[in-house]
């Protein structure tokens, strides 16, 4: 199948993915109330993730004549809606200024001046566009890294922590030895020995991220097990499955959830990190910032590339931690009570 | 309470055995001896100059198991070396790696000692002021301030830092270091400064939110109706009892003082260390990264060891059970 | 001639809520005496609690204190400035909390607490300090006193701990002891022990009390006087023998009849019909209207005046003050 298939697929699939959980959620009135908390203490910053989010889903789409990786970071060839949205030949030969007429360097008349809002590149990409596409790069770290990471340590931790015994015994020490490590290093170490792709990126970043999670869903369910509702589920003779499902994953999930967004966050960051250091995903902001980190040492300094990045950046980040902490206040029980 | 000791030690210790396994599975499992070759002298090189060069560096044994000789294979040396501290042998230019461990460890000490003394009572006194007035405008002008600082990417604070203070207003050189003692503090002025910026937001966040947890305990009710000032009630009673997140805060730092900080070193030029990881990552040098890992797990496990032992030292709970 | 040891006049205290301020105490007003013991009765949430913080300035933010006079031993605490006032708490009045099991320092010696009770409030030396917790602690029942000095909180049982607040209380011998639900978190052996203890002390050293509680048999052990509160107001005031044996107002009267000691096997409990509600839901009116089984027309609407009867009797119902001017 061409590749432009297998990736809309994995995004349709996706988005019916959070649908679905967002249509179970919203039928609890837990959660439907925690909802609209959030989004009557951080609109604003809700309305921006919501912004960035639909920007990757147009840059995911893809189709027919869809040109491959390499040829699609030149952007020669539109891959996606947002690539679209930009005319064929938009790109120039070199740096120009944002709204600029003419080439930074030499002085050349741009093919479209005063087109570019926030200028082009070293090969003359626009920088408006890669911005855009960077957004995609972002939440697929983020978001597909989350996905993963949550039902792989709410399966070790809470098994851990209900059955207990050797399996717990296990676990524990599986999540000592991972976090042992210092991550930062364990990342390294990882994308060394797996390769610099997006999808080894993503695992790296898995397999560090899920630790911190998993410990915490053990921690919870040890104390959850001895409350007394679930001892009184047990004397009645209910399943160990539905106890299971009905009983703890409910009351883990407001942790969860708050841990996930802190996540979303910490992941994007550590992949600029990682860009920066040359192991990152290609596309990225991070990436973007590495290759402008010596054009402010040109003279005169240029700056749009860098700016533009790091502002998107920067707002993705803080519009999670916003949102971060308004799920929390909303949703940690020993806040929930304070007046909002 | 030495019973205690020995038991965390000894499980410190079944830790390590699990990080060296996993470090033996992920790179001497996932990478064959000849890639690992080709990296090193390049893909061009002939068939026996790959040969020589695996032979070389002790590659050539097999990996699990040996029928002649079950103590002579990757696995058993690989423990052997790295429980030794025998690290042998750099793959890309045949270096001792236990020498520039030694050469690398003062420069990224000198980085990251200040770092962390400094990092620590900003955050706590800044965290502790902010604290003091909850509820007013300078508490949530603070907190906005944690927030906003926390979302800027450590790197753009780098080349922030760089930019603004090393070549506008050239207070200090953009990189570089000179032990020597009169001159090494203008080479780590604006790394640590930089570090400092980046770090104190989620410092502030962390320990403002345990002192407001401890301000609004029962016994500081009680103190207050005493007749304890505020000024007593934050330093003696509530630091006091917030030592413990406090102090699992430093002493999980302390691994960090040995792996020095590998973005901060690698782009204000200091040769310790992290720099050295970086050089690792981009020359693909497995050897070296192995061992960086193994040491910054151990310094991680035996901070984690340190930080149980000083809970018991602290909270007087803990020490009789 | 015996001395005032507090005045209360017309103290509100005000939380900001989503609607506007709410006065979780609203215009309260009580005396007590010297060697007096006024017991403050309600349910839980009805105000009490946050009536004994006022007077020691404790409100926790936001809360807004107003009162037209809270005086202690003569000072007006409402104007005194802030070091002022922390010589006032803990040497002129003393307070005891509900919770002894969070209610000390967990990380300080039982001793050590007190001892800085006393230093804060005189010049002593350590020795003399220590010399003067061991005698507190024998005095308040504490056994091997010397010892416990260095004891944790946490190696003490409940009933250890509620003594050494006490202990901590007393230290600076105070005129005003207030005391917010002492029994409520012990176990009904240790209840009466401490009972006992505080009604020794009391007569011992003519202490002042006010003393927090929803129990009424610990009213009938300790109190001399009775102030009723329901939601924020007071309703009803009097001697312990009148309130207890001859309460007027539909609330109290409820409250005696819902004790489970005086039900007959093979009935059903009396209660209250009704829960206490929310303070958005408080009626202009009386507080208590929407349960009261005698409520007129003009009680939701009006606030009732406080009506007296004889012999300090006062109660703040329409129903009685009708009741009475006939």
């Amino acid at each position: 199948m061409q590749a432009y298939v297998v990736s809309n697929l994995v995004v349709g699939l996706l988005v019916a993915g959070v649908a679905l959980v967002a249509w179970r959620a919203w039928r609890s009135r837990l959660w439907r109330e925690a909802a609209a908390g959030v989004a009557r203490r951080r609109p604003a910053s809700l309305a921006v993730v919501l912004l960035f989010v639909g920007v990757a889903l147009l840059d995911a789409v893809s189709w027919i004549g869809a040109p491959r990786e390499d040829e699609a970071l030149s952007l020669r060839k539109p891959r996606s809606l947002i690539d679209r949205a930009f005319p064929v030949d938009w790109n120039e030969r070199s740096y120009s200024r944002p709204l600029a007429a003419v080439e930074f360097y030499g002085g050349r008349a741009l093919r479209h001046p005063g087109k570019h809002l926030l200028g082009t590149d070293i090969i003359g990409r626009d920088v408006l566009h890669l911005t855009l596409k960077g957004a995609r790069v972002a939440l697929l770290v983020g978001g597909l890294t989350t996905l993963i990471v949550i039902p792989l340590a709410l399966l070790f931790g809470v098994s851990a922590g209900y059955r207990g015994g050797r399996w717990d015994d296990f676990v524990f020490f599986l999540i000592s030895t991972l976090a042992a490590m210092p991550s930062l290093l364990l990342l390294i170490a990882l994308i060394a020995v797996l390769g610099r792709g997006p999808v080894q990126v993503c695992v790296a970043l898995g397999v560090t991220g899920w630790v911190g999670l998993c410990r915490l869903v053990r921690g919870e369910t040890l104390k959850l097990r001895e409350l007394d509702y679930v001892r009184a589920a047990r004397a009645l003779g209910v399943s160990e499955v539905r106890i299971l499902f009905r009983h703890l994953l409910p009351n883990l999930m407001h942790l969860v959830v708050i841990t996930a967004v802190l996540l979303f966050s910490g992941l994007v960051l550590s992949e600029a990190v990682l860009s920066w250091l040359g192991i990152g995903i290609d596309g990225s902001w991070g990436q973007m910032i590495d290759q402008a980190r010596d054009e402010l040492s040109r003279d005169p300094p240029i700056v749009w590339n860098l700016l533009s990045a790091s502002l998107a950046l920067f707002a993705l980040i803080l519009a999670v931690n916003r949102v971060g902490d308004a799920v929390r206040d909303v949703l940690d029980p020993r806040t929930a009570g304070d007046a909002g | 309470m030495l019973s205690y000791v020995i038991r965390r030690t000894a499980y410190g210790f079944v830790v390590v055995l699990g990080v060296l396994f996993f470090l033996f599975v992920l790179f001497f499992g996932a990478v064959k001896p000849e890639d690992m070759a080709l990296r090193a002298i390049g893909e061009k090189a002939p068939p026996e100059a790959i040969q020589q060069w695996i032979v070389n560096h002790g590659y050539d044994r097999p990996r699990l198991w040996n029928p002649e000789d079950p103590t002579d294979t990757l696995l058993v040396e690989h423990f052997r070396s790295m429980l030794s501290f025998d690290f042998g042998r750099s793959d890309i230019d045949d270096v001792e790696i236990s020498r520039r461990l030694r050469e690398g460890i003062g420069p990224s000490l000198s980085l990251t000692v200040p770092l962390l003394i400094l990092g620590v009572l900003f955050g706590i006194s800044l965290s502790l002021f902010v604290a003091y007035f909850r509820g007013t405008y300078i508490d949530t002008v603070g907190v906005t301030l944690c927030v906003l600082g926390m979302s800027v990417s450590i790197v753009i604070y780098i080349i922030g830092g760089q930019y603004l203070i090393g070549k506008t207003l050239r207070w200090f050189p953009i990189s570089g270091f000179d032990p020597s003692p009169g001159v090494v503090l203008r080479f780590l002025a604006l790394p640590i400064t930089v570090a400092l910026a980046a770090g104190i937001g989620e410092s502030v966040r962390f320990y403002r939110t345990v002192f407001l947890e401890e301000t609004h305990r029962d016994y500081v009710r009680t103190a207050r109706a005493k007749g304890c000032g505020d000024g007593r009630v934050m330093a003696h009673h509530v630091l006091r009892n917030s030592l413990i997140p406090i102090l699992t805060q430093v002493v999980m730092a302390i691994p960090f003082l040995f792996t020095g900080s590998l973005l901060l070193e690698s782009f204000f030029g200091i040769p310790g260390l992290g720099a050295m990881t970086v050089e690792a990552i981009h020359d693909n040098d497995f050897s070296t990264l192995r061992v960086m890992v193994f040491i910054g797990s151990l310094a991680f496990i035996a901070g984690q060891i340190l930080t149980d032992l000083s809970y018991a030292l602290v909270d007087t709970r803990v020490r009789l059970e | 001639m015996s001395e005032r040891v507090l005045t209360v006049e017309g103290l509100s205290t005000r939380f900001p809520g989503s609607d506007g301020p709410v006065a979780v105490v609203e215009d309260v007003s009580f005396e007590i005496d010297r060697g007096e013991v006024l017991a403050l009765v309600g349910e839980s949430g009805c105000g009490k609690s946050m009536t004994a913080f006022s007077l020691l300035r404790l409100v926790p933010r936001p809360g807004r204190i107003a009162a037209r006079r809270i005086e202690i031993c003569g000072r007006d605490v409402l104007s005194l400035p802030v070091p002022e006032m922390r010589q006032v708490r803990g040497r002129e009045a003393a307070m005891i909390f509900q919770e002894p099991m969070t209610s000390l320092n967990p990380v300080q010696t039982a001793g050590a607490q007190v001892v800085e009770a006393i230093r804060l409030h005189e010049r002593i030396d350590t020795g003399a300090a220590r010399r003067r917790t061991v005698e507190l602690f024998d005095r308040v029942g504490i056994p091997d006193p010397d010892a416990r000095f260095d004891a944790y909180p946490h190696q003490l049982s409940g009933g250890m701990k509620q003594r050494v607040m006490i202990a901590m209380a007393l230290s600076s011998h105070p005129k005003l002891l207030i005391v917010d639900e002492p029994t409520t978190a012990l176990d009904v052996t240790i209840q009466a022990q401490i009972l006992d203890l505080l009604r020794e002390l009391q007569r011992e050293s003519g202490t002042s009390i006010l003393l927090i509680t929803h129990d009424l048999g610990i009213v009938n052990e300790l109190a001399d006087r009775v102030s009723v509160m329901y939601a924020a107001r007071l309703v009803e005031e009097g001697r312990r023998e009148t309130i207890l044996g001859a309460a007027r107002h539909p609330y109290t009267q409820g409250l005696l009849r819902s004790i489970p000691g005086l039900a007959r096997r093979g009935e059903p409990l009396a209660e209250i019909p009704g829960v206490v509600p929310a303070p958005e839901e408080w009626p202009p009116g009386c507080h208590f209207a929407g349960r009261c089984e005698r409520a007129l027309e003009c009680c939701a609407t009006t606030r009732p005046d406080e009506t007296r009867l004889a012999d300090e009797h006062v109660v703040s119902c329409h129903v009685v003050a009708r009741e009475a001017s006939r």
